[in-house]
């Protein structure tokens, strides 16, 4: 074992300073595996930034809870769907009490609309503005799965009166308040004081993160009232949320003065039904690189395979000199494989870094979602790297392996 | 039993439907620590000759035993195992790797005899000294002379310590002074209870073996102990 990592290690130094004796030449050739793997990386990456934000938003949400927003969480129409959807009338607090007031039949509603990201500074600390600020009314608390570690949530008193509390997450409270607790102290948000209520800590959701909730109506007076909401809307149990979507469905329709016939101006999202909708708008450009990626890996190995028979013909007189002096057919053909896989390598991990770069850039900037490192698709690329490196560098290996010792150091 | 059993061995090669005869028919025994001188205009054989010992190439026909082995017997594996620790070989042209320093170069047979990085680096270092050339480890054989990439050649040759060293023109592009030192290693190893064998045009240098074997034209013409 130590033996052949000892072997593993001498090849690929040998590897590495032959690449390097024909830098441009190695360049070009692994130019063909870095545009594969970097597509791959590149289109997954950004797929699953994508998929994360849903998860993100929608991810709280339990199986018998969902979501109605003015515009969809993912816009899967292009340009001439989001003109369609601006159109719509924005969603407002107005609607979303009137909702709330209505839909009895619906065991919890909650109303929330997210105010952007700030910095938090308590007596202690202070953040970097990054904290997310969330607007929102008792129900939820509720419907996104957050418990109390301690004190209390936001009172229906909290909002009607707009008071300026808040609770924060247990994240958040660590940073800020790192030795007491942070029940009845004061924290500040964009040059207000808030008096905290209580600690939540986000039960099921995969991240943990800071937030800072505050009542819905004091966001809305700080940070300007036209703005869209959403409403969150837990039914009774699983069994009963078809009948309670239609139902809410109805009430809002009535509430947004849809005519009859008309489509609805607006969402009704399931995180599980969101998520599907992805995967299966997502399917057709997955096969389609799936196809692209396959066949530019393809050719980049073909392209090795002939620059690494270049390779064993010019080198001949190397390999007879270490055949002459001791080396196995199997050392010479581990050199050489190693050789391959060491190119397809440095192609792969720039095509990966690239990749990510790449479709993070795309990400952040057009999409504004938060960046994703898919670690499983980066392994997979550097690993399908390996498998071309050893399918195509077999052959020229072979025939390095299988010279005649003595007609190679004959060879000029 | 002798180390070294040749019985008539003959190395044809075919050029284009021309058959040349290079050797034809050599028998030579050679015990275990003699000091072997090979001797014989050029063209007569003698490289090829060396590398049939050396287990590089296979005669077209004749028997050659090693050590009481059969060489026609063994596969690749055994032959490459017994090219790394049992010989060490100065080939007349050398034979470096011309992209690698001269310490990479030495330390290549002690890679394929997986002696572990820091030991080799050591064991190759004291094998560039001991021929003279301690300061130009880092030179690549493009950066040295003639002389110098001989020795290297020699340190190659003797770094994993084998127990029968072929040398091909060993002094051939030496100077007097160099060549003499050569030599001395030489002695020194044979002193050992190593077996030598050398091929030289120079009669001085053949002098110091204890035995002579003249080839022409792929034969045997004199096999003499020197007196
Ligand atoms: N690969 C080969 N193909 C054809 N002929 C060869 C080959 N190798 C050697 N010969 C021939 O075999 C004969 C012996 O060659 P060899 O190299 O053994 O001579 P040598 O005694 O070592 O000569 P020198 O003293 O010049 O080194 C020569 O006539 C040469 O032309
Ligand atoms: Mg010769």
């Amino acid at each position: 074992m130590k033996r052949l990592l000892a072997e593993l290690r001498e090849n690929i130094r040998m590897a590495l300073s032959a690449l390097a004796a024909n830098k441009l030449r190695s360049a070009l050739t692994l130019l063909g595996v870095m545009v594969g793997v970097f597509s791959i990386i590149l289109v997954m990456t950004a797929v699953r930034a994508m998929k994360n934000n849903i998860e993100r938003e929608m991810g709280a949400l339990g199986s018998r809870t969902f979501a109605v927003t003015r515009f969809p969480v993912v816009n899967f129409e292009g340009p001439h769907g989001s003109m369609r959807y601006y159109r719509r009338k924005e969603l407002n607090i107005q609607q979303g009490q009137q909702f709330q007031k209505i839909a009895d039949f619906a065991p919890v509603v909650g109303l929330h609309s997210p105010f952007g990201s700030f910095t938090v500074s308590s007596r202690f600390a202070e953040t970097p503005p990054n904290v997310p600020v969330e607007g929102a009314t008792p129900g939820v608390f509720q419907t996104n799965n957050w418990t109390m570690v301690e004190g209390r949530p936001l009172l229906t008193a909290d909002v009607e009166s707009a008071r300026d509390v808040c609770v924060i997450s247990i994240e958040l409270a660590k940073t800020l308040f790192p030795l007491g607790s942070p029940v009845g102290q004061r924290v500040k948000i964009e040059a207000i004081n808030y008096t905290i209520t209580g600690v939540l800590e986000r039960v099921g959701s995969s991240e943990a993160k800071a937030l800072a909730v505050i009542p819905i109506t004091t966001g809305l007076n700080r940070f300007g009232r036209r703005r869209d909401i959403g409403i969150l809307v837990q039914a009774a149990d699983v069994a009963t949320l078809g009948d309670t979507m239609e139902q809410a469905r109805g009430v809002l329709r009535t509430i947004r003065k849809v005519a009859p016939g008309e489509p609805d101006d607006f969402e009704m999202l399931t995180s599980d039904s969101l998520i599907k909708q992805f995967n299966d708008v997502t399917f057709a450009v997955r096969i389609g690189l799936a196809v692209v990626s396959s066949i530019s890996l393809l050719a980049a190995g073909v392209g090795i395979m002939n620059i690494m028979l270049v390779s064993v013909t010019e080198r001949t007189r190397e390999i007879g000199v270490r055949r002459a002096i001791g080396a196995k057919k199997r050392s010479i053909m581990s050199q050489f494989i190693i050789e391959a896989v060491v190119l397809c390598e440095i192609g792969g991990l720039a095509g990966v870094i690239l990749g990510f770069a790449g479709a993070n850039a795309v990400a952040v900037y057009l999409l504004k979602v938060p960046p994703a490192f898919p670690a499983d698709w980066a392994i997979f690329g550097v690993a399908i790297c390996s498998v071309v490196g050893v399918i195509f560098g077999s052959y020229p290996a072979y025939k390095a392996a299988n010279l005649d010792p003595i007609e190679s150091l004959r060879y000029d | 039993m002798s180390l070294i059993r040749l019985d008539s061995i003959c190395r044809r090669y075919e050029m284009g439907g021309e058959t040349v005869h290079a050797l034809r028919g050599v028998s030579i025994s050679i015990e275990r620590g003699e000091y072997v001188a090979i001797m014989g205009p050029s063209g007569s054989g003698k490289s090829t000759l060396m590398n049939i010992i050396g287990c590089l190439d296979t005669p077209s026909s004749g028997s050659y035993e090693l050590n009481g082995n059969t060489v026609a017997d063994m596969d690749d594996n055994d032959l490459a195992d017994i090219r790394n620790r049992e010989i060490g070989f100065v080939f007349q042209t050398f034979n470096l790797l011309s992209r690698s320093t001269a310490l990479r170069n030495v330390e290549l047979p002690l890679i394929y005899a997986g002696v572990d990085i820091d030991e080799r680096r050591e064991i190759a270092l004291a094998a560039l000294a001991d021929v003279g050339l301690a300061d130009r480890v880092e030179h690549r054989p493009n950066e040295m002379s003639g002389g110098q990439r001989q020795r290297v050649a020699v340190a190659r040759a003797l770094v994993n310590k084998p127990s029968l060293l072929l040398a091909d023109e060993p002094t051939g592009n030496l100077d007097s002074k160099t060549g003499e030192e050569i030599l001395a290693l030489f002695k020194a190893l044979h002193a050992k209870g190593n077996t030598l064998i050398v091929v030289t045009h120079e009669e001085e240098v053949a002098r110091h073996a204890r035995r002579i074997i003249r080839i022409r034209d792929g034969l045997v013409a004199s096999d003499e102990v020197v007196t």
